[in-house]
């Protein structure tokens, strides 16, 4: 937060932002703000049950399995993280 | 005045008593008006006698025998040493107080010799101390009578009273507080560890005298700058030129006082000027009041204030010193004491930075010169509460960084933190606990344990009591079950009593610190204390009842089943003890009763009755209270029946307590009060009433007024269907005849009077006439205060009167306050005007009389009144007028009331202003908006800006209330006014139009585009602020109703706004952007964010980011199928494409 904000009542909108995942700032990588929309996409259609049976019959497979597969993608939907540069 | 003006007469002077006044002005010039809260503000003179035993303790160093371990080193001044110190301390006391009480033995059999010497001779002491010794105790023996008298005690010692101990520490511990000379406190360091600070005479630093230190400081003034001497020049300046010659002095002549060396006094000095951070000191010092002292330190900078006694602690840093001379620890002493004052006497951003400074450096100070510093200071006398709180916080906040550093100075830290949780002040006694809570985390509880072990049979008193309280904090932060094995151990100590006290004591104030938190271990705590109901010392039966009466009351409403093993002997001991420990025993079955079984409780309380029944003739002022507490608990619970309360308490009860003598003390008279209303719960209205009611006519009237508040609570919580005809009767006359005869002017009658009326309803019928010629008598009264009782008793009993159907009697009256409208005692005056909007709220605009439309015009002038008591009734009954029944009066009385009402809007009171304001409303319904809404507008031009906001809030309200449409146009218009004042208010009160009519906005959106786009373009920030929140009420208004056109063109106008940096401008932008996720939709917002969250400025991806934020947590769900798709940023194990998204069937 820029300097001059420091003080303002918007530090504890800041605050309470930071609180919640999925949450971004200035500094945050590609690669984190992706994974963070992979796990949306990904919880948003275990939590649409149409969504969800949609894309059981478009893949051939059952809910219950498609719903397995969403939520173990979500560990790390987007491959492990990218090493440091330093 | 020119020269060829004739003089009247050659001399005149002022009449003889002004100039008498003036000399006696001049008299008072040196009187410091200050003084007096100075001395208040000051802890140690305001607190008790008890308070201040502080000052007598000794605090010792304990060392840490953790470290010692670990390092393998042979520990000094441990638990064993702090044990015999403490020993010592206790023989001293008792053989003082042997010898005193000989003293005054042999003083009242007339034997003493009546020298007047303070101290007998020394004969005497030693005849004492010998008889003493014959009497039997080996240990009575002056301390310093040197007689070998280990050699006695050696056999009996055992265990931690070594032998070893003894030996090593007789020869060199012998020494008391009272006979160390201050050359012993000159001896080589490191000899003497056991050297306290407390006992050192002030004059810590002989090199360096007090008097020449402020002296010397710079920005003191040599004299009194009020009788200072006379410059040559300023005697020229006051003195003729011409006719007068200065005369040598003669020869020989030699002043009797050196004429002090004038430094230029700079001409600012002169006269009154405000100092920066200005504290009451300051002011003081620059009214020339306070003796002057400096502000200014060498190496610290100005300070707030500077006390005389400030400079005996801080003696070497007011002095400039060549530092290169100094050693390190020296360096570092001074550097601590700098902080210190800059924290203690300093203004806020220099005590904030010293104080972070302090803490940073904690560790590298080390715990012992921190604390030689700050504890001394702590002990000051004159130290007042800031200061503590400031020195406190240091402790805190340096404790945190030490840790176990400071387990040396537990014992000392404890001596000073200790008193605070006694103090009188709640912030005081929380910050104790804080600080002591801290400590015994760091310390650790076996440290603390050994620490304060020694204390807790102290010989005096006060020590015990605060060691007490310091345990159960330690208790509460380090666990009960910790400190359990230890309190169990000492609440059976057979060594002393007091050790026993002091434990029970403990378990009590854990009862009381931590409330119901002591369930889980309610029954181990009241079998660690149990025993002490039948100790053989009456004190720790009397505590050991208290501390279980403390464990009951936190445990409520659970846990009867831990307090099995004590229920038989406080009921048996009910029977054999008397006085105060029968309180005590009392208090504990008080509070035990209501955590039993209903079934059982009935019986325990028939016991307990005999006992409290004899308890009601006592004379003692705390076992009354207590009985009466008792009395009021036994009632309340569920298992004691009406019939047997009615049989064998009341009778008694009301024969004890039901007396005068009980009015008189006000602890007494709200006890008795409440206990009673507590019995009419079990045993009914009547009951109660009826015995007291013929008490209401009785001569004294405190009993009066205590009979009238019982019957006023009694009646208010159970009605008055209990009571039959004939105690109606008496009732209602008491009643009368308690409200006439009142002199004292208080609410007890008024409110008894209500009440009772009340709750009879249509009951009180026949009594109407009477009462309301009452009524009318008294508001024709020659006592201002009667005539407004009156019309509050009328403001009362309206509904009633208008129950009973007794309109004839409400005209009549309403007639006579009309008539009284000319009151001119403001608060009678507003008390009439609510009587009579109370009597046109039930009888309707309509019925009333006198018919409103000769009642407003009468209102109108008393609108200009500023008493706020007489404003509030006025408008209030204008608003009712202006509401039900604005058509009986004509339309230019309405626009004078406008105007008028202009003025209501300044008023200090917010029920005033809401009132003023909704009654535009009320009138701008009946007249039609225009003219209402023109003087609002034209109020937008004035000065205050209180005035002007109500005059926006009040546009708002005649817009909704006749309809948008009659106000934006007006609004609009206005706002082409060139005055900044008033289109900021067109503005505002737009803002508020939209937030009242919420979707209705849908019309006008459109229509007030052009006019936004000018707002949001504009340079000034507070148009752009407003504007934003006119967007944001409208957004949020419109939403879902098809007006995203127009929306889309506001968001791009509020957008740039966005990276404004003013708090207020910032959160307005930001509460129209997230007002437009709503009606815009998420999708959209995030298009427009998506630009910047990567931009290479940081400051704007930080703004970015906090909008993306807020939009995500609003609504991340919508969000996922509006999320670019950034399969091309691909690479190696990182597959950014979203594949289940790409699926279809």
């Amino acid at each position: 937060m820029s300097s001059e904000l420091r003080y303002t009542a918007n530090t504890q909108l800041e605050h309470l932002h930071a609180r919640y995942t999925g949450t971004g700032h200035a500094d945050l990588t590609k690669y984190e703000w992706l994974t963070h929309q992979h796990r949306d996409t990904l919880s948003s259609i275990v939590g649409h049950p149409p969504l969800l049976s949609y894309l059981a019959i478009a893949d051939g497979e059952a809910v219950g399995r498609v719903k397995f597969e969403m939520t173990e993608r979500m560990l790390q939907p987007c491959g492990p993280p990218p090493a440091k540069e330093e | 005045m020119s020269s060829d003006t004739p003089r009247l007469v050659d001399s005149f002077t002022a009449p003889k008593e002004v100039l008498e006044e003036f000399a006696e002005l001049a008299e008072e010039e040196n009187y410091d008006p200050f003084a007096e809260t100075a001395s208040k503000r000051q802890i140690a003179s305001r607190q008790s006698d008890y308070h201040n035993r502080r000052f007598s303790r000794q605090a010792n160093e304990s060392a840490d025998a953790f470290k010692a371990a670990e390092e393998g080193t042979d520990i000094e001044g441990g638990y064993k040493e702090a044990m015999r110190l403490q020993r010592l301390e206790k023989e001293e006391e008792r053989v003082r107080r042997a010898i005193e009480e000989k003293e005054r033995e042999a003083r009242e059999e007339g034997q003493a010799k009546m020298d007047l010497d303070k101290t007998p001779p020394r004969a005497e002491f030693e005849e004492a101390a010998k008889e003493l010794a014959a009497s039997g105790t080996k240990r009575k023996r002056r301390w310093d009578v040197a007689e070998p008298i280990e050699e006695e005690n050696k056999e009996n010692q055992g265990g931690e009273w070594s032998k070893e101990a003894l030996d090593g520490a007789a020869t060199k511990k012998r020494r008391s507080r009272w006979d160390a000379t201050p050359a012993e406190v000159s001896t080589a360091p490191g000899e003497t560890p056991k050297r306290s600070r407390w006992d050192q005479a002030p004059a810590a630093a002989p090199d360096v005298p007090m008097t020449p230190i402020i002296m010397n400081a710079p920005g003191f003034m040599h004299e009194d700058k009020h009788n200072r001497y006379l410059t040559d020049e300023e005697l020229d300046a006051i003195l003729p030129t011409q006719g007068y010659a200065i005369v040598t002095p003669p020869p020989g002549y030699a002043p009797l006082v050196r004429p002090p060396k004038l430094s230029a006094t700079p001409i600012t000095e002169v006269g009154f000027h405000i100092q920066e951070g200005s504290d009451a000191a300051a002011v003081a010092a620059a009214a020339g009041l306070a003796p002057d002292l400096p502000t200014e330190i060498p190496g610290v900078g100005s300070l707030a204030f500077f006390k005389a006694e400030d400079a005996q602690y801080f003696a070497k840093i007011l002095k400039e010193e060549d530092e290169t001379e100094l050693s390190v620890d020296e360096m570092k002493e001074r550097k601590i004491m700098r902080l210190l004052l800059k924290i203690k006497n300093g203004t806020p951003p220099v005590r904030k930075t010293a104080l972070r400074q302090i803490t940073d450096k904690a560790r590298e100070f080390g715990a012992g010169p921190l604390f030689d510093k700050i504890l001394p200071l702590l002990m000051e006398r004159t130290l007042e509460d800031q200061e503590r709180h400031l020195l406190v916080k240091v402790i805190d906040r340096v404790l945190y960084k030490l840790d176990d550093l400071v387990r040396p100075y537990v014992h000392k830290i404890l001596v000073v933190i200790e008193p605070l949780l006694i103090d009188e002040d709640y912030y005081a006694r929380v910050e104790g606990r804080e600080i002591i809570s801290n400590l015994s985390k760091a310390a650790g509880l076996a440290h603390m344990i050994s620490t304060m072990r020694p204390d807790i049979d102290h010989a005096d008193e006060y020590v015990r009591n605060t060691t007490a309280r310091a345990f159960s904090v330690v208790a509460s932060a380090l666990g009960i079950p910790s400190l359990l094995p230890f309190l169990k151990a000492v609440c059976r100590s057979k060594k002393s009593w007091q050790a026993r006290h002091t434990g029970i004591r403990i378990v009590q104030q854990i009862a009381i610190m931590m409330g119901c938190a002591v369930l889980p271990h309610l029954r181990n705590l009241v079998d660690c204390i149990s025993h002490g109901l039948q100790d053989e010392q009456q004190k720790v039966r009397t505590m050991t009842a208290l501390a279980l009466a403390a464990l009951a009351e936190a445990a409520a409403p659970y846990g009867i089943e831990s307090f099995d093993n004590v229920l038989k002997p406080l009921w048996v001991g009910i029977r054999l003890h008397r006085g105060k420990s029968l309180a005590a025993f009392l208090k504990a079955i008080g509070f035990i009763l209501p955590l039993m079984d209903p079934e059982y409780v009935s019986y325990y309380i028939k016991e307990v009755t005999i006992i409290l029944i004899r308890e009601f003739q006592t004379s003692d002022e705390e076992m009354k209270k207590i009985v009466l507490k008792v009395v009021q608990q036994c009632a309340a619970t569920e298992g004691v029946t009406p019939q047997y309360i009615k049989q064998d308490i009341l009778p008694d009860f009301f024969k004890a307590f039901w007396v005068r003598r009980m009015a008189l003390d006000r602890r007494n008279y709200r006890q008795v009060v409440e206990t009673t209303v507590e019995l009419a719960q079990k045993s009914g209205v009547a009951e109660i009433v009826g015995r007291i009611v013929n008490d209401l006519k009785d001569e004294a009237e405190p009993y009066r007024k205590m009979v009238m508040e019982t019957i006023t609570k009694v009646v208010a919580s159970l009605g008055a269907s209990d009571i039959d005809e004939r105690l109606e009767v008496r009732l209602v006359d008491g009643i009368i005849y308690a409200f006439q005869e009142q002199t004292t002017e208080d609410q007890v009658m008024l409110d008894g009077f209500g009440t009772v009326v009340n709750a009879l309803g249509i009951r009180v019928k026949p009594y109407l006439t009477q009462i309301v010629s009452t009524i009318l008598w008294r508001l024709n009264n020659k006592s201002a205060k009667v005539r407004q009782q009156a019309a509050d008793l009328t403001t009362r009993l309206a509904v009633v009167i208008k129950q009973c159907g007794e309109d004839q009697l409400l005209s009549k009256l309403g007639l006579v306050l009309f008539e009284q409208l000319g009151e001119e005692y403001p608060d009678t005056l507003g008390s009439i005007i609510a009587a009579e909007g109370a009597i046109a709220n039930v009888v309707g605009m309509t019925q009333m009389n006198p018919p409103v439309k000769d009642l407003l015009p009468r209102m109108t002038p008393i609108l200009r009144n500023r008493h706020e008591k007489v404003q509030e009734a006025t408008i209030n009954l204008i608003g009712r007028i202006a509401d039900r029944g604005a058509e009986f009066v004509p339309a230019r009385e309405w626009m004078r009331i406008c105007f008028e009402l202009l003025d209501l809007l300044k008023a200090h009171k917010k029920g005033i202003r809401r009132a003023a304001v909704n009654s535009f409303g009320y009138i701008a319904k009946s007249l039609g908006p225009q003219d209402v809404l023109q003087v609002l507008l034209t109020n937008l031009r004035v000065q205050e800006r209180q005035s002007r906001v109500c005059s926006t809030v009040a546009i708002a309200i005649v817009a909704e209330t006749c309809g948008p449409f009659t106000c934006i146009p007006a609004i609009l218009n206005e706002y082409r006014t060139a005055e900044l004042n008033v289109r900021t208010g067109c503005l505002k009160a737009l803002s508020f139009v939209f937030e009242y009519v919420g979707p209705q906005s849908a019309y006008y959106a459109d229509s007030v585009v052009t006019m936004l786009e000018d707002a949001l373009t504009d340079r000034d920030l507070v148009h752009r602020q407003t504007a934003s929140t006119i967007v944001k009420h409208l957004a949020l208004g419109v939403a879902g109703l098809g007006c995203e056109d127009s929306m889309l063109h506001l968001m791009n106008l509020v957008w740039p706004n966005c990276f404004e940096t003013s708090p207020h401008v910032i959160g307005a932008v930001m509460e129209a952007i997230e007002a437009m996720r709503v009606t815009l939709g998420p999708g959209v917002l995030l298009s427009y964010v998506l630009q910047g969250l990567f931009h290479p400025a940081r400051k704007v991806r930080e703004v970015y980011w906090r909008i993306y934020n807020s939009l995500y947590l609003g609504a991340s769900d919508a969000l996922v199928p509006f999320y670019p798709d950034l399969g091309e940023l691909s690479e190696g194990q990182n597959v950014y494409d979203r594949h289940p998204l790409q699926m279809f069937v």
